[in-house]
């Protein structure tokens, strides 16, 4: 490894978006000829990092340094500028062009009499670059025919057209096949010879450390640290990514559960999961782990009949069910609070009464005709025992802080008294406190025998609040851990397909 | 007491067609200071019976909206109803006025229920889809017209009895201005107080959170354009006994006046949003100024001019209600810190 000046730096860069912290303290020195992984886990400011060297977001503090120079990344072509090129996790292509137009656009060679685009320089110019990433296909071709791996390596090419000295890679390998992983990795070994600077975003540990020199940990947006490979295990980094205090959240008590409430077997849909079977009893919340992308939420959508199974059968309350719409899961008694608060939970425009009485609108009117007075207590009977904040039930939704948007939406569902409730990323985003009231909330739900199941990507939440953990990954249920067992450790092992170091009770599907 | 101010401010701030009312309001007083004739009894009663016709598509057309979609055809609904029934009409003159008008509405109801199985049912957009129903409603009224040997209705080929509902008072009201206010308040009542009006509002302000509730999004959409047809179709029988002299172009381009008043009065083409009592403002506030202009201006120039000035004067509506909105609402921000 070399010892000389990093190619690029950052320095205790701060990054808040209206007062959420997404990154509090993160460094990074980035060296010619190595590979550097960046680990953490979901929301533990890796895409933030990635925006700011790419210029797409500026930090409210901290430094940035290119050859140890001072410097300010203001937009993406700054950055470009600086020779920092990022390949997303997408490819941002655009399919209808050819693969030679995409790598020079916006930069075309032309003529300087006719001022025509020199087309037979530019292709043979290209045909140049996709030998250097072992691509071999013509350099008319349009997009849209590539594959993903493909279309990737074309992203790679442009960054060489670019002159790029530091290349960013946001989790290249999450669409590809394991042989087109090991091509990619191939060329990135080979750019590393040639002395670029190479930066890896990963959630497969085997592949960091089959690819990386150095390992940077972040978690909850800060840099825990920056370590040779060499010197760090897999166990060891998830222990990095997760180890924090738990003591600051709720903790559920301890339940008896009661009948079994939520039962599913063998839900399968093509091309988003297989396999899924688990129940939920009265009185328990089971937690649903996973990394984003896992299927998680593509389950709940399933089960709730907003999406078709393929296979599978489901049981509410020993009754077999299969939704077809969210109206007949709505009324056989099952509530699903969804991942997006703003696109899927809440009609902005309308008031909060109007939005807490929409799935109940047959039960608060009569002949047609609502009851704005009943319709007026039920909001705020809610609205006081969720301890809403805000002006009056009558104040448009849009007004309302995310936390309280939150309330409004869980108010809307408990509402409709369910039997079963499915909550998909329940805290995503809120404050502190408001994610404390919708802890405490959760754990009166399922003292007064409320049968929860929680999908979240918040680790802690997980393991403080679930009497039982499912992990998730690719699609598919890779484990059962019961609350006395559930680490941190474990559940991101799981999650992230590592075997090593713990033993995990797998597939205890009945 | 500063509490006090504050809450009237929220109220008026609250109040969304305030701005456009006020514009109004400025509009009322210019013309009349400028021809004191237009606050006559009859002028008022004038410009009423004009915006009688547009009020009443209005009202199917604000439903529309609210749920996030938009109906062209309704100009040609309108043609068709005003053509067909003016032809059964002349055939049978002995027909009652309310069957008349029940006959206007029901094939409008049908025309709306293609519109609504269009977009609901066949997931078409619904501006390529009313565009695209605009042309065959249309064209079937110059095919009903052939087949029928009908060219043109005139007063002559309507009963005395059918004609004199656009003349006769109920009570010192116009019994032809009895419809669109009867209208206008169920209207109201169905968006504002009904279980299917509040999914109108739901549907539109967001479909997926409305689906997720249970509401089913294709039956209130459906339902939001069979009411358009229908009261396009109602339309239609007004426009024959009002002007008495109905061709195959009647109501031609009429949706543009329609889709204006309706947003000019606050209801947002992004859904969710408004209601009635700005859709009442918005037809108002054309018919005032489609009269201002007729005597206001000078009659040898005007003619030319009257286009542009009438698109210029919405125009300058539409920026004063944005300019006073923003201006309410920076004070109702203000009020609340």
């Amino acid at each position: 490894m070399q010892t000389s000046a990093p190619v690029l730096e950052l320095r205790h860069i701060r990054k808040a978006f209206s007062g959420v912290v997404a990154l509090q303290d993160a460094t990074l020195a980035l060296e010619a000829g190595t590979v550097h992984a960046l680990v953490g886990e979901n929301g533990a400011g890796k895409s933030t990092l990635i925006k700011v060297l790419a210029g797409v977001h500026e930090p409210d503090a901290g430094q940035i340094l290119v050859d140890s120079v001072p410097v300010r990344f203001g937009n993406p072509a700054q950055a470009r500028d600086a020779g920092v090129a990022v390949i997303y996790q997408e490819p941002t292509l655009f399919p209808d062009l050819s693969v030679a137009e995409n790598i020079y656009m916006g930069r075309h060679p032309i003529d300087s009499r006719s001022r025509r685009v020199r087309w037979s320089a530019l292709h043979e110019s290209v045909r140049q670059l996709l030998d250097q990433v072992g691509l071999a296909i013509d350099p008319r071709e349009r997009v849209r025919g590539l594959s993903v791996a493909d279309q990737q390596l074309v992203e790679v090419a442009k960054a060489l057209s670019l002159k790029a000295r530091v290349l960013i890679m946001d989790e290249p390998t999450a669409a590809l096949t394991p042989s087109e992983v090991e091509r990619l990795f191939g060329i990135v070994r080979r750019l590393r010879a040639q002395g670029a600077a190479i930066v890896f975003i990963g959630h497969r540990l085997d592949e960091i450390f089959a690819l990386s020199d150095r390992i940077t940990v972040l978690r909850d947006g800060l840099g825990v640290g920056t370590f040779p490979a060499s010197e760090l295990d897999p166990a060891r980094v998830i222990q990095l990514m997760v180890g924090r205090a738990l003591e600051t959240l709720y903790e559920k008590q301890p339940a008896t559960p009661g009948e079994t409430v939520l039962r599913v077997e063998g839900l399968a849909r093509e091309g988003s999961f297989a396999g899924i079977s688990f129940d939920v009893r009265a009185g328990e919340i089971v937690g649903l782990a996973g990394l984003v992308g896992a299927g998680r939420t593509e389950v709940a959508r399933a089960i709730f009949g907003i999406d078709r199974l393929d296979a599978g059968q489901i049981w509410l309350r020993d009754r077999p069910v299969r939704f077809s719409s969210p109206r007949q899961a709505v009324r056989a008694g099952l509530a699903y609070v969804p991942e997006d608060r703003q696109s899927q939970g809440l009609v902005l425009p309308l008031p909060i009464v109007q939005n807490v009485t929409l799935p109940l609108l047959r039960e608060l009117s009569a002949g047609g005709m609502l009851r704005p007075a009943r319709e007026a207590a039920v909001a705020e009977d809610y609205a006081r025992q969720l301890r809403l904040r805000a002006s009056s039930v009558h104040q448009a939704a849009r007004e309302l802080s995310g936390g309280n948007q939150q309330k409004v939406v869980l108010s809307k569902w408990l509402a409709t008294r369910p039997v079963a409730l499915i909550l998909d990323e329940p805290t995503r985003g809120i404050d502190v406190g408001a994610k404390a009231e919708v802890h405490r909330l959760m754990g009166e739900l399922a003292a007064n025998g409320l049968a929860i199941l929680l999908i979240s990507s918040d680790l802690p939440e997980i393991l403080a609040m679930s009497d039982r953990v499912l992990t998730m990954r690719e699609g598919r249920l890779v484990g059962e851990l019961a609350r006395a067992e559930a680490t941190p450790e474990r559940v991101m092992a799981a999650a992230a397909g590592q075997p090593l170091a713990v033993p995990l009770a797998v597939g205890t599907a009945r | 007491m500063a509490l006090d101010r504050r809450r009237l401010g929220t109220a008026v701030a609250r109040f969304r067609e305030a701005g456009i009312l006020l514009v109004l309001i400025g509009l009322i007083v210019a013309v009349s200071l400028r021809n004191s004739s237009f606050l006559s009894p009859s002028n008022l009663k004038g410009i009423a019976l004009d915006g009688a016709i547009l009020a009443i598509l209005a009202i199917g057309e604000t439903a529309v909206i609210l749920t996030r979609n938009i109906d062209l055809s309704v100009g040609a609904i309108l043609g068709f109803s005003a053509l067909f029934v003016g032809v059964v009409l002349k055939v049978h003159p002995d027909l009652p006025v309310a069957l008349a008008l029940g006959l206007g509405a029901g094939v409008g109801l049908l025309f709306g229920l293609g519109n609504g199985l269009l977009v609901a049912v066949g997931q078409v957009p619904a501006i390529i889809a009313t565009l695209g129903t605009l042309g065959i409603y249309r064209g079937m009224v110059f095919v009903y017209s052939s087949w029928s040997n009908q060219h043109e209705i005139t007063a002559s080929d309507l009963s005395g009895n059918f004609l004199n509902l656009a003349t006769e008072n109920l009570l010192g009201i116009p019994v032809f201005l009895l419809i669109p206010a009867v209208g206008l308040v169920a209207a109201a009542y169905w968006l504002g107080h009904t279980r299917s009006g509040r999914q109108v509002y739901a549907v539109g302000g967001n479909a997926t959170a409305a689906r997720l509730a249970g509401i089913s999004v294709e039956r209130t959409v459906l339902l939001a354009f069979v009411v358009s047809g229908a009261l396009a179709g109602l339309g239609g029988v007004l426009y024959t006994t009002r002007y008495a002299q109905v061709d195959t172009l009647a109501g031609n381009g009429l949706e543009l006046n329609v889709i204006a008043a309706v947003v000019i009065g606050g209801t947002s083409t992004n859904g969710g949003t408004g209601g009635i009592l700005g859709t009442l403002i918005g037809v108002t506030l054309l018919s005032v100024i489609d009269n201002a202009l007729v005597l206001v201006s000078d009659p040898g120039t005007a003619q030319f001019w009257e286009r542009a000035i009438y698109g210029l004067i919405i125009l300058g509506a539409v920026v004063a209600d944005t300019l006073i909105s923003r201006r309410l609402q920076r004070a109702l921000r203000r009020s609340r810190i």
